[in-house]
Formats: C-alpha cells, sequence, structure tokens
C-alpha cells in the first residue's frame, strides 16, 4: 500500500520523538519559514564554527516546528544529517534530498548520502506533499546563507577599521 | 437546447443517482481503483454532461468574438453571450445589467476595491465617482470569517486610499459577534460573506445590510457559498454588490459574477480598460460604456459564460430549494456522525440552524493533512489547511483544518464513507480511542 511507503516506521518514529528539537543559543542565523497552503511554520536556527564558506562546521542546527508528520520528521532527520558536517558536505546532502523527494520517483536515492532520509522518498509519489518534506531542509539553507552573509558583512567592517 | 431533456426533474425528493449519472468525473475511480468520494465542491464543483455539452455546442457551431463585427456568427455568440447574462441574472434576482462578468469572485470583489480606489485618486475620476471616495478617516468593515479573496482587497484599498479597516469578530460557536459592532459613521464600506466557507456560518445579511445603510455605507456581500447552494434574491436581500464564482455552482472556471445596482455601476470608476469598454477614444482621452460593458474590458470569456448559463438551466431544473434540503440533509448527517467519533471536533456551528454544508473538524492528534492523506487513499477528497481563511483559523486558534463540503451530486453513503475514513485514520495513526 503507497500509505504504508509514504508514513514509514522511521518517519513516525521521528515525528513521535523529535531529535534535537527546541531552539537553542549560540547561533549566528535565525529563520522562520511557512508553508502558505497549510500554514505549517518552522523556526529555524543555525550555529557555525570554523572556516569560511562551505568549510564551515555545522555546530547545530535547533528548531521549532508546528506542522505535519512528514515535515516535523523531515526536520528532524535534517538535524541529524546536517549537524557535525561542513556547509558544504551539509548542501551536498541537501541537493541528494531535495532531487529525491521531488523527482515523482525517478531518482534512485543513495543511501550512503541520505541514510536516514531515505525513508522520504515515498513523499515524491504525492506531490502534494513535497512542500511538507523539504520545509525544515529549506529554512535550514536560508539560515546558512544568513548567517554567512552577515559574518562576511561584519568581517568586511572590522576588516576596513582594522 | 436538447441537452437539457435528460436533466433531472424538479420534485421533493431529489433523485441522487440520476442526478450523478449526468457527472462523467463522478464513476471514475483513484488511488488503486477506489470509487471516487468527492467532497470539496466549496472548491470547486463537478460539471455535468449538461454544461460541458453547451461549452462544446457554442464552440462547434457559434464561436467568435462577441460585441464586435457584424458577421453571422458574432450575431450569434453575441446573443449566446447576452443570453446566459439574462438567464444567470434571473437566477439570482437581479436585473440583467447589473450583471458584470468576470474571471471569477476574487476578480469582482477586487473591480469593487479598484472601482473605489480609482474614485479616491486626485480629482477622482467624474463627478458621479465621488460617492466612492475613501480617506483618511473612512474605515472599511469587513469579519475575521472572510475568505482571503473579501479581506485582501480591503486591505490594500485601505493602504491605498488611508482608510482603516475593522471587522466583526466571531464567537466560539463560530457566529459574527454581532454585540461588538464596528460599524460607526466613518463607515464606508461593509464587506461579508453570505455563507462561511470554512464554517459553514451563514451570518444575518438583512440585519448587516440595516445596520450598514443606516450609516450609509456600501455593502459587499461574497456570496460565492450561498449561490450554488441555495436561493438566493439579491434585490431582495437588498446588498449593494455581490459576487460569486461559477466554477463553484456546477459551470465553467474562468467565470464569475459582479452584481452591482445599476444606480452603482453607473457611478462606479472602471477597474480594467481598453477594448469593449469605451464610449469614445480620443488621444486626449476617452469616455465609457455603461454598465455592464464598462467593466468588461476585453475580448471576455464567451464559452464559460454560455457554460454558466447552462450550470443554471441544470440548478433551476432541480430546483434550488431541492438542492437546499438535499444539502441539509447530508450536512446534518455528517455533523452528527462526525460528533459522535471520540477525538473529532467541529469547527463552527453544530447544528444546521443558519448554516450551509461546509464542515470544517479537527482530529485529535493528527494532523490535518495526515489526515486528509489517509482520506485520500481511501478514495476520498476533502480540503485541508487554512482554506484561504487563515485569520479565521487563528482566531480558533488552529493552523489548519479538514473540511468537507458538499454539492447536489453527493450522498449519504458519502457521508458513511468519510465517517469511515476517520476512523480509518485514527487507527493507522494509532490515536483511535
Ligand atoms: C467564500 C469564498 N469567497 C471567495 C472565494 C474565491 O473564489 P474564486 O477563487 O473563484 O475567485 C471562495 C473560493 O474559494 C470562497 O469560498
Amino acid at each position: 500500500m503507497k500509505l504504508d511507503s509514504m508514513y514509514q516506521e522511521i518517519i513516525l518514529d521521528h515525528y513521535r520523538n523529535p531529535h534535537g528539537r527546541g531552539l537553542r543559543d549560540p547561533f549566528e542565523a535565525e529563520v522562520h519559514h511557512v508553508n502558505p497552503t497549510c500554514g505549517d511554520e518552522v523556526t529555524v536556527r543555525v550555529h557555525l564554527t570554523g572556516g569560511e564558506g562551505r568549510d564551515a562546521k555545522v555546530e547545530d542546527l535547533s528548531y521549532d516546528a508546528l506542522g505535519c508528520s512528514i515535515s516535523q520528521a523531515a526536520t528532524s532527520v535534517a538535524h541529524d544529517l546536517l549537524v557535525g558536517h561542513t556547509v558544504g558536505e551539509a548542501f551536498e546532502t541537501l541537493e541528494a534530498y531535495q532531487a529525491m523527494v521531488q523527482s515523482r520517483g525517478k531518482v534512485e536515492p543513495d543511501e550512503d548520502v541520505l541514510d536516514d532520509a531515505v525513508a522520504f522518498a515515498g513523499v515524491a509519489a504525492y506531490p502534494a506533499r513535497v512542500k511538507c518534506a523539504l520545509l525544515g531542509w529549506l529554512a535550514f539553507k536560508d539560515a546558512v546563507a544568513q548567517a554567512q552573509a552577515s559574518q562576511a558583512q561584519a568581517s568586511a567592517q572590522t576588516g576596513g577599521t582594522a | 437546447m436538447t441537452a437539457l431533456a435528460s436533466a433531472p426533474s424538479a420534485g421533493a425528493t431529489l433523485d441522487v443517482a440520476k442526478i450523478r449519472a449526468d457527472f462523467p468525473i463522478l464513476s471514475r475511480t483513484v488511488r488503486d481503483d477506489k470509487p471516487l468520494v468527492y467532497l470539496d465542491s466549496g472548491a470547486t464543483s463537478q460539471r455535468p454532461r449538461q454544461v460541458l455539452d453547451a461549452e462544446r455546442t457554442f464552440l462547434e457551431t457559434s464561436n467568435a468574438a462577441v460585441h464586435r463585427g457584424a458577421h453571422a456568427l458574432s450575431e450569434e455568440a453575441t446573443d449566446a453571450y447576452e443570453s446566459a447574462r439574462e438567464r444567470i441574472a434571473a437566477f439570482v434576482g437581479a436585473d440583467v445589467d447589473e450583471v458584470v462578468f468576470t474571471k471569477n469572485a476574487t476578480e469582482a470583489i477586487n473591480l469593487v476595491a479598484y472601482g473605489m480606489s480609482n474614485a479616491s485618486v486626485g480629482d477622482g475620476v467624474d463627478a458621479a465617482a465621488e460617492r466612492f471616495r475613501l480617506g483618511p478617516g473612512d474605515e472599511v468593515v469587513t469579519t475575521e470569517m472572510e475568505h482571503h479573496a473579501n479581506l485582501v482587497p480591503w486591505q490594500e484599498l485601505c493602504r491605498r486610499t488611508g482608510a482603516t479597516l475593522r471587522w466583526f469578530s466571531v464567537t466560539k460557536d463560530g457566529r459574527l459577534d454581532l454585540e461588538n459592532d464596528p460599524i460607526t459613521e466613518r463607515t464606508k464600506v461593509v464587506a461579508f460573506t453570505h455563507q462561511s466557507n470554512v464554517l459553514g456560518t451563514v451570518p444575518p445579511v438583512e440585519e448587516l445590510v440595516r445596520r450598514a445603510r443606516a450609516v450609509g455605507a456600501y455593502t459587499v456581500l461574497d456570496a460565492c457559498q450561498s449561490v450554488p447552494h441555495a436561493p438566493v434574491d439579491l434585490h431582495a436581500l437588498g446588498v449593494d454588490f455581490a459576487a460569486f464564482s461559477g466554477h463553484k455552482m456546477l459551470g465553467p472556471s474562468g467565470i464569475g459574477v459582479l452584481y452591482g445596482r445599476r444606480e452603482l455601476l453607473e457611478a462606479l470608476p472602471p477597474f480594467l480598460t481598453g477594448g469593449s469598454m469605451i464610449e469614445t477614444v480620443r488621444m486626449e482621452g476617452s469616455t465609457y460604456a455603461p454598465p455592464p460593458a464598462r467593466f468588461e474590458a476585453g475580448v471576455p470569456m464567451t464559452s464559460q459564460a454560455i457554460g454558466l448559463g447552462a450550470a443554471v438551466d441544470y440548478l433551476n431544473l432541480i430546483g434550488m430549494d431541492a438542492v437546499k434540503a438535499h444539502e441539509n440533509e447530508l450536512t446534518g448527517a455528517a455533523l452528527l456522525k462526525l460528533q459522535d467519533l471520540p477525538g473529532v471536533s467541529i469547527i463552527g456551528p453544530r447544528s444546521t440552524e443558519a448554516r450551509g454544508g461546509a464542515v470544517a473538524f479537527e482530529i485529535e492528534g493528527i494532523h490535518p493533512h495526515d489526515a486528509s492523506q489517509v482520506l485520500d487513499d481511501s478514495g476520498i477528497a476533502v480540503r485541508v489547511g487554512h482554506h484561504c481563511a487563515w485569520p479565521l483559523h487563528r482566531a480558533f486558534g488552529v493552523q489548519s483544518s479538514i473540511r468537507a463540503s458538499f454539492h447536489v451530486y453527493n450522498t449519504l453513503e458519502e457521508v458513511d464513507a468519510l465517517v469511515a475514513g476517520v476512523r480509518r485514520a485514527q487507527e493507522f495513526f494509532g490515536v483511535a480511542p
């Protein structure tokens, strides 16, 4: 049954017991994303350390979310898969994940890259739910962009006065 | 119209099986051969063969640009278009020149808001339009239960003119709070729904019209969810403007109606301008045709108007009293049976008193999106989300809801299927009490 392929046990587990939930300090950027069709909301904070650009490390991804099981579980899995990696690695995972859920089933997911996130492959069969699966992930991407933009701005300013 | 010969006959009790046979889509299956249970007519209704045939016949025999040219097809097309206008006007108790065709209800409401906006800029358009001028100190009143289509245009009108938006709140049981009345001497417009697309609530139109008139404010009625489901007489209601969409009343999409009292349409500045809506055009400036032409710029949607005419004929043959009675029965059954389910709560009035056939509800422990996925898997189409009424959902402290809505082709068995589907969702997510 298709329904079971979408609501895999892994997804329901993450939904019932989300990993890394809650908004934490410190953080460099916080974003709030909404799914305008259903009103689901997520707030994501990122804490980056070390290098610049893609070399920076995702030290933490903390979040608060209101939404369906798919969007909640997807954000929980994002926390598991992205924290502890460089921004470059995290973006590669994100791209693979996005390609899978947007593929309408045409992209064979790479379990080595996506790990638990392969459970969301079933969502690809339901275009109306793709936004749910992406909500937290795209908020993360946006938060990293904002964090790095404000860091770049800050260093340009200190660079100017030094 | 030979196609109409096969339409259902009027009568106290509806022959739903016969009606359903007119709607080819209702016999299809979805999601691995499950019979379709279509409970989303509040979003858009399905169309009977008679409507599809009328459009096709028109396109195969008389298609031409209306109100242009003098050839045979152009005359036939214009006659067909204007005949549709006459039947649609009669259907809602309006005069023929009080009916303006628009793309949908959203455009119809925007037409009024932009007309008022145009009357408010600079020196306005002309002296007749002065009555619609808004500015700082003026107020527009709407309600917390509006569809975004009858809220955002007024927010924008206020922003452009410096007027202030006020609104009626909604009570816990899903009625308008008439005690706390925002209508004052400053009110210029009162815009409200004839039936909430979420709660099903039918506000007291006569009372609101009385209060608006007492302060000289114009009334704008969102009749999107009333005209398709019950007899509506706009003259008797006494509203100044009203809007509805073809696609919610068994007709085509791409056609909607703005009703305006003749005297007001004659004074309202145009919204969209260009061909067909003019009287004379010179490089220095132009004058405009009388309504309704003044508000129908460009080549209009033609087969859609003809299709809507056929939809109105179809509904008339059934009889709007019978449509209303049938939907009332379905709504009553859905309310009773859903309330009987542990963990399910209705958002909106719990009885059919002053209420139409939209039934919104929540299931404890299941997000509406997840519930609808299980319903969909059972072949049941319902709407989930905020149904373009976000402030209303906020007022009830919910993010989103599930909504079942009916039309004349739905059956009591489909209500039972919905109830069974809700049970299945509760079992699937392990929240069955
Ligand atoms: C009460 C109400 N008003 C306005 C609208 C807007 O109708 P349309 O999208 O056809 O313009 C709808 C449709 O969803 C509605 O239910």
